[in-house]
């Protein structure tokens, strides 16, 4: 199992039944795929579209019928399609049960940064600032570190996504939560030491108890 | 009553210079045979208005690789590589819009409303230069309205009232900025009888749209 795995398969474990969450481009967008067993969960896609499902057959793909990242998707019996002012109002407006994002850094008061780097790459924020704003528990879903530097550090040096305290951060090492006293060590990956997750992060980590072991949606519990 | 015109006569009614909201999300829903008539007639020095700039040689992409265009206010540009050349280069302004705001500032131009407020980009670059106004406790930022002189819309179904219907995701942009411009072009895949599209399926009334474009004979 890769680290992606680890992490789309931990971030599932976050996923409650009869609600509408939304699933950033790259990595977060795994996470459809280990939706445990006996839980149903409406995905959004903010191009304008709730109820996908997975790509078509070849030949069989609608070109009217695209996620966020532009790839072919089939629409599930009971989706809703809807322009681009509703899709943002579902977001804004509460209605937005979970977001799952990829990030950049995130900082010691629980702030991302995922949407620019300064002088190298400026791809634009799309939906991202609406979603950090708006959804009702944001989850950052990432890579513990990038080429051997922490992306968990004390104060960002990559411009914010949005002002408010992200909900959770998910990675292969370790589930961390932002709180008022700071982020908070919740759990570990299997096999790794709470020195090697500390070891890793470019911030302050509160230990809470033991550190339990990350529990990850196992291939069987997985819906067919 | 509308006859429809040809794509070439709708690039010739946008001049040099003129502001144009594109509907389109990565090129879904874009109306790709004005932007071709657009690149054909040598267009330049547009302001784009539109969600992303697509990719090369798909949607307002086209657009951006033919030299047509000056300025860019959209929330993506990142599947665009050339967009991002003629940034760094100068040769295009861009200003990042995030999505939601970029959706609710059309739909305030559109609507007769002074601007919006929300809490996308209150303490980000965004709200540089921006009033930020407190309201129950909590931060809002005023986001101006927004208008074109154009837009230019693709829609599935249109009738000779203008009354258009949309296809799943290629809708997006396309039904809010209907109301933002001031002059509407769309481009449907078919332009049927009155009468054919039944009223509660009609997603932008036709007193919005002033010209259809119809299909090469």
């Amino acid at each position: 199992m890769d680290s992606k795995e680890v992490i789309a398969r931990r971030v599932a474990l976050e996923l409650r039944d009869r609600t509408l969450v939304n699933l950033g481009i790259g990595l977060p967008t795994l996470v459809a795929c280990y939706v445990p067993a006996g839980i149903s969960v409406a995905f959004q896609s903010e191009n304008g579209i709730i109820g996908f499902g997975e790509p078509p057959p070849d030949g069989l793909e609608d070109p009217y019928l695209t996620d966020a990242g532009g790839g072919y998707i089939s629409a599930l019996p009971g989706a809703a399609a809807f322009d681009s002012a509703t899709s943002f109002a579902l977001i804004r407006g509460g209605h937005l049960d979970m977001t799952v994002l990829g990030g950049l850094q995130v900082d010691s008061s629980g702030h991302l940064a995922n949407w620019m780097v300064p002088g190298k790459l400026v791809p634009g924020m799309g939906g991202a600032m609406d979603l950090v704003a708006g959804a009702k528990r944001v989850i950052v879903a990432m890579q513990h570190t990038a080429k051997g530097q922490p992306k968990i550090v004390e104060a960002l040096t990559l411009p914010p996504t949005a002002a408010r305290r992200i909900s959770l951060i998910v990675t292969e090492l370790a589930v961390i939560e932002p709180t008022d006293e700071g982020l908070v060590l919740r759990e570990r990956a299997p096999g790794v030491s709470v020195d090697t997750v500390v070891a890793s992060t470019g911030a302050k980590l509160l230990l809470d108890g033991d550190t339990p072991t990350m529990p990850i949606v196992s291939p069987e519990r997985v819906a067919a | 009553m509308q006859d429809g015109i040809s794509a070439e006569r709708a690039a010739a009614m946008i001049p040099d210079g003129a502001s144009v909201m594109f509907g389109g999300f990565l090129g879904v829903g874009s109306p790709e045979r004005v932007i071709d008539a657009l690149v054909a007639r040598g267009a330049r020095g547009l302001t784009l208005i539109c969600n992303d700039t697509a990719s090369p040689g798909r949607g307002v992409g086209k657009l951006i690789e033919s030299g047509c265009v000056a300025h860019v206010k959209a929330s993506h540009i990142g599947t665009n590589p050339i967009t991002q050349k003629k940034m760094i280069s100068g040769e295009i302004e861009v200003e990042l819009v995030p999505q939601g705001t970029l959706a609710e500032r059309i739909r305030a131009g559109g609507s007769g409303l002074g601007g919006v407020l929300t809490r996308t980009g209150v303490g980000t670059v965004v709200s540089e230069g921006k009033q930020v106004l407190e309201i129950d406790g909590e931060s809002f930022l005023l986001e101006m309205p927004l208008r074109a002189d154009f837009a230019l819309l693709r829609a599935h179904e249109a009738d000779h009232f203008g009354n258009l219907t949309y296809r799943l995701t290629a809708a997006n942009f396309n039904p809010v900025m209907a109301f933002a411009a001031d002059c509407v072009i769309a481009e449907p895949e078919e332009i049927v009888p009155v009468g054919v599209i039944p009223p509660d399926a009609v997603r932008t009334p036709g007193v919005l749209v002033h010209h259809l474009v119809r299909r090469p004979q």
